[in-house]
């Protein structure tokens, strides 16, 4: 390998560093929303990128949790840690049940059963008593972390942001580098293959789901505190298609593709909301030129330009197309 | 949603009003489910753009009939020509380069087309529907006694079940249908064979896309006219077709009107239930069996 292990420190403490520092020179509102949008990309990548599945309903996680985070914070009075925790749960719960469900199919037929799923959780959230139907859960109030920390001042709240997310990376990188992360990509590459090596992958790819929905919860979940707010936004298929659309713009199989992506994508967002739906349309656009030109996203072209120079060595993380 | 059933009080006319809902609504589950199987088969890709082109066909009446006059019989037959041409467009300039990719990027690919479609309607027109008047000899309706039956109504399934088996019977029982059946076997043979794969597959698309259209069409007066109007059914087809099973024209037909009718009698006995009836039989059908009811392979 080119690239010693110095080098990599050294990047990732600028990148820490450009973190901590980013709230004094962008709005922190954007920039949690951003983070967290990021870490449930990354998430979502987790499943695309190194399972190959695509989940077509992720909404449902990010979005659960982001009701069920809001409705303890505010009915039960959790205090926002706890809150988090439960959303995060409830997700997990979920993603084992949608797993299990989804995991009978393969390819598309995966993608249409998470799909019909999510919808399903969509049409929960939209008749039940406890979501608030097309209002959502307003006003979700922020307690102190451990009686000390004042969520209600922005800068504050973006750091305990930052922290929380970057443990959500923390997993997914672990994850992904892990004997449990080779197995994942030797299903992907070659199911067939991995199943004559004695692996069970049925096992894997459920748990690799149960991950994915958890740290997909665990984004919604910081989100709704980040707003004060669950709404139905959060669980419609649209929310899962901007998820996909996020790590397909980043790269597909990068860490970092689809931390970029979501930075883009809520950039675009922020800037075109006057817009109207011609944001749609220009979403709708990204994704045809992403599909028909542009498969490996930003981060897997920049990732490719560089290893196609330096000669790299196949690594865990690996620019790729489906 | 519709005024004339919440009079049905007595258990006997609200039971079968619901019916008449969900046979209605079954109609239009075949017939896009139907369209999806169709360009399936041959062309591997699942059309996520069928349900802004079911928009697009009853779009192109209300605008043909505001802007030049054209009527709804006129459009059951232009309409259905105007969206296909344009889904041909599409497929001859965009889909086809995906073919040889992975599956998912045909998703991928109509899924952002039907984000644009959708957004420039939305752009347009707004989310609120614009009405669309019933034809002239369909207003009014029959009193079979037992229940009120809208002449308009009894037109859509009647209509929807003959396009249905007119469909069927082309592709199992015709030389036309035994070329697309043979071409979704084995694309290769059949070009050997001295068959224009290609523009079979252009046509195939085209033809489903049209009958989501003519689907698009027929619901215009029943469902307001709206951009949004295929956003969400088009996912409930997904879950028709999954558990209809991939691979199946039959599967498509005979699961669109049941489901249907399922979801019109859940309404009636557990509504709380009725708009995920659909997805939990997915389930159950995913559990049981994974290939769906009609699916060969899985």
């Amino acid at each position: 390998m080119n690239e010693t292990a110095t080098v990599r420190t050294v990047r990732r403490l600028i990148l820490f560093a450009v973190a901590l520092v980013a709230p004094f020179v962008f709005y922190p509102i954007f920039l949690m929303k951003a983070v967290c949008f990021a870490l449930f990309a990354a998430a979502f990548n987790l499943l695309i990128g190194f399972a190959g599945l695509l989940s077509f309903g992720h909404a449902a996680f990010f979005g659960s949790a982001s009701y069920v985070t809001a409705y303890a914070a505010k009915a039960w009075g959790f205090s926002p840690l706890l809150a988090i925790l439960t959303g995060t749960a409830v997700a997990g719960v979920m993603g084992v049940v949608f797993g299990w469900l989804a995991i009978r199919r393969k390819g598309i037929y995966f993608a249409m059963v998470t799909l019909a799923l999510s919808q399903m959780v969509y049409f929960y959230a939209l008749e039940s008593k406890y979501t608030g139907g097309e209002d959502g859960i307003q006003a979700v109030p922020l307690r102190d972390v451990f009686g000390l920390i004042d969520l209600n001042r922005p800068l504050t709240m973006y750091y305990f942001v930052l922290a929380v997310c970057l443990l959500g990376f923390g997993i997914i990188y672990r994850a992904i580098h892990s004997p449990f992360g080779e197995v994942l990509r030797a299903i992907r590459d070659n199911e067939p293959r991995a199943i004559s090596l004695g692996y069970r992958t049925e096992r894997y790819k459920l748990l690799a789901f149960t991950l994915s929905a958890t740290l997909a919860g665990l984004a919604g979940a910081t989100k709704a505190l980040v707003f004060q707010l669950a709404s139905l936004t959060d669980v419609t298929w649209q929310m899962s298609g901007d998820v996909v659309l996020m790590t397909l713009i980043g790269g597909l199989g990068t860490i970092w593709g689809p931390v970029v992506g979501a930075f883009i994508s809520i950039t675009m967002e922020n800037y075109l909301a006057e817009l109207g739906s011609w944001v749609t349309v220009i979403q709708g656009t990204i994704f045809v030129i992403c599909v028909l030109v542009f498969r490996r996203g930003v981060v897997g072209e920049i990732v490719q330009f560089v290893n196609r120079r330096q000669r790299q060595p196949r690594l865990a993380e690996e620019p790729r197309t489906l | 949603m519709l005024g004339w059933m919440h009079i049905a009080v007595p258990p006997a006319p609200a039971l079968f009003g619901q019916l008449l809902i969900g046979l209605i609504n079954g109609a239009f589950y075949a017939m896009l489910s139907l369209g999806l199987a169709v360009i399936f088969g041959l062309l591997n890709i699942i059309n996520f753009a069928h349900g802004a082109q079911y928009m697009l066909g009853a779009f192109c009446a209300y605008l043909i009939l505001n802007y030049i006059g054209i009527g709804y019989w006129p459009s059951l037959l232009v309409a259905p020509i105007v969206v296909g041409i344009f889904g041909m467009l599409l497929e001859r300039f965009f889909i086809r380069w995906v073919y040889r990719l992975d599956h998912l990027y045909g998703l991928l690919l109509t899924f952002g087309m039907a984000l644009i479609i959708q957004g420039v309607f939305r752009q347009y027109y707004g989310s609120a529907g614009q009405p669309y008047s019933i034809p002239e000899p369909l207003t009014g309706g029959q009193d079979l006694g037992f229940m009120f039956l809208p002449n308009y109504r009894a037109w859509v399934i009647v209509a929807s079940s003959v396009f249905c088996f007119g469909t069927w019977f082309v592709i199992e029982r015709t030389r036309l249908g035994a070329y697309l059946r043979a071409a979704t076997e084995n694309p290769a043979l059949v070009q050997a064979f001295g068959i224009n794969v290609p523009r079979m597959v252009t046509l195939t698309y085209g033809f489903g896309v049209a009958l989501a259209a003519l689907a698009g069409v027929l619901a215009a007066p029943i469902y307001q006219v709206s951009p949004l109007m295929g956003s969400n059914l088009i996912i409930v087809v997904f879950a028709v077709v999954v558990i209809g099973g991939m691979g199946s024209i039959l599967g498509a037909i005979v699961g669109g009107f049941a489901l249907g009718i399922i979801e019109g009698l859940t309404k009636v006995f557990y509504p709380e239930a009725s708009s995920t009836v659909i997805f939990v039989i997915m389930a159950v059908v995913l559990l049981v069996k994974p290939a769906g009811l009609f699916g060969r392979t899985a």
